[in-house]
């Protein structure tokens, strides 16, 4: 009697080593490192930057472990002590600031980083150790809200100028045409004129519910956004500034950076490791970088010329550069959208772009008297320079400037008088893909707001890790010593149940998890409460001894007694682990994602882990007493 | 069953019911006449934790905070004798900066450990979330409780939970202690637990309808209570020891978590016998409310089950 049969040993030691093996990374700890990579994607950092490096810190007498180029074209350095890493980040940048020339943007971006020391065996397994939230690895977290309902009435402006436009040029007068609480009102003068304005409307602006009505002898149309027009605006908006915060995150070189939507009309910036707030806000919430520009006539004087470097190297390579205009058409504040998508007769790629209506406008101006010319896209990027000023008392400043750095994106001939909607053709996929993407990472579709901001010093974040890990070996010990002492023997297969419940929800936790201070405040309350199963059992067992049943049919009878009551008790929790997860944000899902692992976890090692040590130790054999 | 030491709980049970009685009004009238120290999480405003380099002089950092232009700014203590934490109201998201400038302009070495700024908008959406969820919460716990029971025992069980929410707030409300998002999960992880607690005890009550024929209500409500001592006496305290390393080793950060959860632990067990068993005694339980869908009675004789002797359990 209470024997398991082999495979279920065999079964119970896979779950046991791959929660060891997948826990096994969180005892490693991290090296304090410095990442340094390239302001845009194509800019690398190459052997001669790396030697750099190396002398930087050297000169600087900053040991390091070891300095490597890695795949995605960062180097990163491992340091020996935490208190180097913002002497080894100085030490790098002031390198690179000599090295470069006068008027140039700084080509690196150095930030601070932590390097896991997993073992090369269990990285090729997939172990990782478990992702530090913000309050445990210090940095800055921000949500900004993009205002909607500035997007919404933009577009009603817009919709507005067209059908002033479309009204010009079919001839009618007498028309008001105004705009009220997200109503659109055209006011006509005769019936036919409602009729043949609704047939305008209908076709300029088919997104709109219209109206028709006559009120105190005003034929009157009213016409307002539909409701699903008005959430493609929002989402629109929303995934747009997305885009060109991911975009603007990047140059900040963070090491994991978190640009995430979190609702309808939020989104969340967390930026570990990062401690200049100031800086992050700036880059964050800076503005357009898109500017249209015909080429410059070969005979253009040079006040009026300008030249550009192309962005791809190829282009670059092959004419070194070229000349633009010095007046920009419209800048990235026009672009509503740009799509890549194909042409539908030759299936070629292309990217669409959409205007607002002034760009448009100007667009349409610049470009009907000079098709066959070609039409240029710069993109400007805002570069951080670092300087040293000598002030007059003779101390050495530094100072950062941001400069622009425009680079040519695309070159394109005009075949046609260009409008609001319009394409570019003969590109290659990626090439359309890569065009549309930085076409919208020009500007914000809506203006944003900062409406939550949260920094953690690195000191702190330190602190709270030491503290939580504290806490759970303290608060384990006690809860081991209490069940040895009261339970002897059972105590013995419930601590190892609980050892085991520990490594299975760090293994749980550990790829896909982000932990943090409520997180480890969830472990530690799991730990506390994961004995209950276990306390349960173990007193339905003394009661079934009691009642006089030989101990093999007790200790079967008070698992299998007590596994309902489990069940009930564990699933309540459950809900209101879930409940939890869903009304919270950033901390306290993490909480209530490790209670509910915990929860889990504890239920299968209490039941099952237990059960099979006790089996081992009483199973199949005479028993006259159990410890317990 | 003549020789069971059987733990006479229902006969304090209107003893405890004053007592609860007197712990919701107390806790009310607290709310009411004091109210939540509701932290920044649910205010919005801006807080900033400051490391001096030596500890500083309260009063001298808050006259030169009024002396720049900051008369709202609260300033207090904070952990380490060198920690200060400075509050202000208003929704400019740039005061942390403006502030540790301010304060670092002299000979002092400060440096920021952390800083928050919760734009209003956001302090509101979270009080509201925050209440809808434990409302919720409550809906579901007492739908299942009802189809995994009967509607008494989720009466029950609801009343057991509002009763600790309200007296953990009723505690808050009283020490003053700052109520934030953490002391939120809290109240939630207490919903948790003390019904974890009720159902166990619930469980044991169903079980003993179902199989103890000889027995009035009142005393398998107590028999059922006296068997399930033991284990809860166990539980909450493991769980209390672990709360209680939280609350002293844990940080700043987590201490008033760590307390709300250690109010709640206690009044989570006192509530799953004195509110929750007692409701049921009183919305007249009967044999028949529990009838089994199912039969699963194996006729189970327990003789002579030793009691534990019974310690009444102080509400705090």
């Amino acid at each position: 009697m209470n024997r398991y049969p082999l495979w279920k040993y065999l079964l119970l030691l896979v779950v046991l080593g791959l929660g060891i093996t997948y826990a096994l990374p969180n005892i490693y700890a991290p090296d304090p490192a410095v990442q340094v990579s390239g302001y845009s994607a194509d800019l690398k950092v190459d052997e001669r930057a790396l030697k750099q490096i190396e002398k930087a810190l050297t000169d600087a007498n900053i040991a390091y472990k070891s300095a490597v180029l890695e795949e995605s074209g960062s180097a990163l350095v491992r340091l020996t002590a935490l208190d180097d890493q913002l002497k080894a980040q100085k030490a790098i940048e002031d390198r690179f600031g000599v090295l470069k020339r006068k008027n140039e943007g700084d080509k690196y971006i150095v930030a601070l980083n932590s390097a896991q020391t997993t073992p090369q065996w269990l990285r090729d397994l997939g172990a990782s150790p478990m992702n530090l939230g913000l309050d445990l690895a210090g940095g800055v977290h921000f949500v900004l809200e993009v205002d909607t309902p500035k997007a919404v009435t933009d577009r009603l402006l817009d919709s507005e100028d067209v059908v002033k436009k479309a009204i010009r040029e079919a001839r009618i007068f007498d028309v008001k045409v105004s705009i009220e609480k997200g109503v659109l009102t055209v006011q006509a003068p005769t019936e036919e004129a409602q009729l043949q304005l609704s047939n305008i409307l209908r076709d300029e602006l088919p997104r709109m519910q219209r109206k028709s009505s006559t009120e105190n002898g005003q034929f009157m149309i009213r016409a307002k956004l539909a409701e699903d027009a008005i959430h493609e605006i929002e989402d629109h908006a929303v995934s747009q500034n997305l885009t060109t915060l991911r975009n603007r995150v990047n140059e900040l070189g963070v090491a994991e950076p978190l640009v995430q939507r979190l609702g309808r009309n939020r989104i969340i910036v967390e930026l570990p490791g990062v401690q200049d707030t100031a800086r992050a806000k700036k880059v964050i919430g800076k503005t357009a970088n898109l500017e249209f520009r015909l080429e410059a006539k070969p005979d253009a004087g040079f006040a009026q010329r300008e030249k550009f470097s192309h962005r791809q190297e190829d282009m670059q390579a092959m004419t070194g550069g070229s000349y633009l205009e010095r007046r920009p058409i419209i800048t990235g504040e026009s672009v509503t959208n740009a799509t890549r998508g194909f042409d539908p007769e030759t299936s070629q790629p292309q990217v669409n772009i959409s205007l607002d209506a002034d760009g448009g406008a100007a667009m349409h101006r610049a470009t009907r008297s000079n098709v066959g010319r070609r039409l240029g896209v710069l993109f400007i990027e805002y570069r951080p320079s670092t300087r040293k000023v000598k002030e007059a008392d003779g101390t050495i400043r530094t100072v950062v400037d941001t400069i622009p750095m425009k680079n040519i994106i695309s070159l394109a001939t005009v075949q046609s008088a260009l409008g609001r909607e319009f394409r570019t053709t003969g590109l290659s996929e990626a090439e359309a893909g890569e065009l549309a993407l930085l076409l919208r990472a020009g500007a914000l579709a809506a203006p944003m707001v900062f409406v939550e901001e949260r920094t953690i010093g690195p000191s702190l974040g330190k602190e709270n890790i030491e503290l939580g890990v504290k806490s759970i070996k303290l608060g384990m010990i006690l809860v081991v010593i209490i069940m040895l002492l009261y339970y002897r023997v059972f105590g013995i297969a419930a601590n190892i149940a609980l050892a085991f419940n520990v490594a299975l929800i760090a293994a749980i936790m550990s790829p896909f998890a982000t932990l943090t201070l409520p997180g480890l405040a969830g472990i530690v309350l799991t730990v506390g409460m994961a004995v209950d199963a276990n306390v349960l059992i173990f007193s339905r067992i003394k009661e079934e001894l009691k009642a006089g049943m030989p101990p093999q049919s007790a200790i079967s009878a008070g698992f299998d007694r007590a596994f309902t009551t489990i069940l009930d008790a564990n699933i309540t929790t459950l809900i209101v682990a879930l409940i939890l997860f869903g009304i919270g944000s950033g901390p306290i899902k993490g909480f209530a994602v490790t209670l509910s692992i915990g929860i889990l976890t504890s239920m299968f090692t209490a039941i099952v882990v237990t059960r099979a040590v006790v089996n081992l130790i009483y199973g199949g054999r005479q028993v006259k007493k159990l410890s317990i | 069953m003549s020789d069971l030491k059987v733990v006479n709980f229902m006969g304090y049970a209107r003893i405890a019911a004053i007592a609860s009685v007197i712990f919701i009004v107390v806790s009310i009238g607290a709310l009411a006449v004091k109210g939540l120290s509701l932290g920044l999480d649910f205010t919005g405003g801006t807080s900033i934790e400051l490391e001096y380099a030596q500890a500083p002089n309260l009063e001298k950092v808050r006259s030169e905070l009024v002396g720049a232009g900051y008369p709202s700014a609260v300033v207090v203590a904070y952990g380490a004798d060198t920690d200060i934490m400075v509050r202000i109201q208003g929704d400019a998201a740039n005061l942390a900066e403006e502030i540790s400038a301010v304060l670092n302009n002299g000979q002092h070495d400060v440096t920021i450990k952390q800083s928050s700024f919760i734009g209003p908008q956001i302090g509101e959406e979270l009080r509201d979330d925050g209440g809808l969820g434990m409302l919720f919460a409550l809906a579901v716990v007492m739908v299942y409780v009802a189809l995994r029971f009967q509607f008494k025992f989720s009466v029950g069980a609801v009343a057991a939970l509002v009763h600790d929410v309200i007296v953990v707030l009723g505690v808050f409300a009283i020490l003053g202690l700052d109520f934030d998002l953490t002391v939120l999960a809290a109240i939630l992880a207490v919903i948790g637990y003390s019904l974890n607690d009720t159902i166990v005890v619930y469980d044991r009550v169903r079980e003993n309808f179902r199989i103890v024929r000889d027995m009035d209500v009142p005393g398998i409500i107590n028999y059922s209570l006296t068997q399930t001592l033991g284990r809860t006496l166990m539980t909450s305290g493991t769980t209390i020891v672990v709360l209680l390393a939280l609350f002293f080793v844990g940080g700043e950060m987590i201490h008033n978590f760590a307390t709300a959860l250690l109010i709640g632990v206690c009044v989570g067990t006192y509530s799953s016998i004195y509110v929750a068993s007692a409701i049921l005694l009183w919305m007249k339980v009967t044999h028949e409310d529990l009838m089994p869908p199912k039969v699963e009675v194996e006729g189970e004789e327990f003789d002579d089950l030793e009691g534990i002797e019974g310690q009444e359990r102080p509400p705090f």
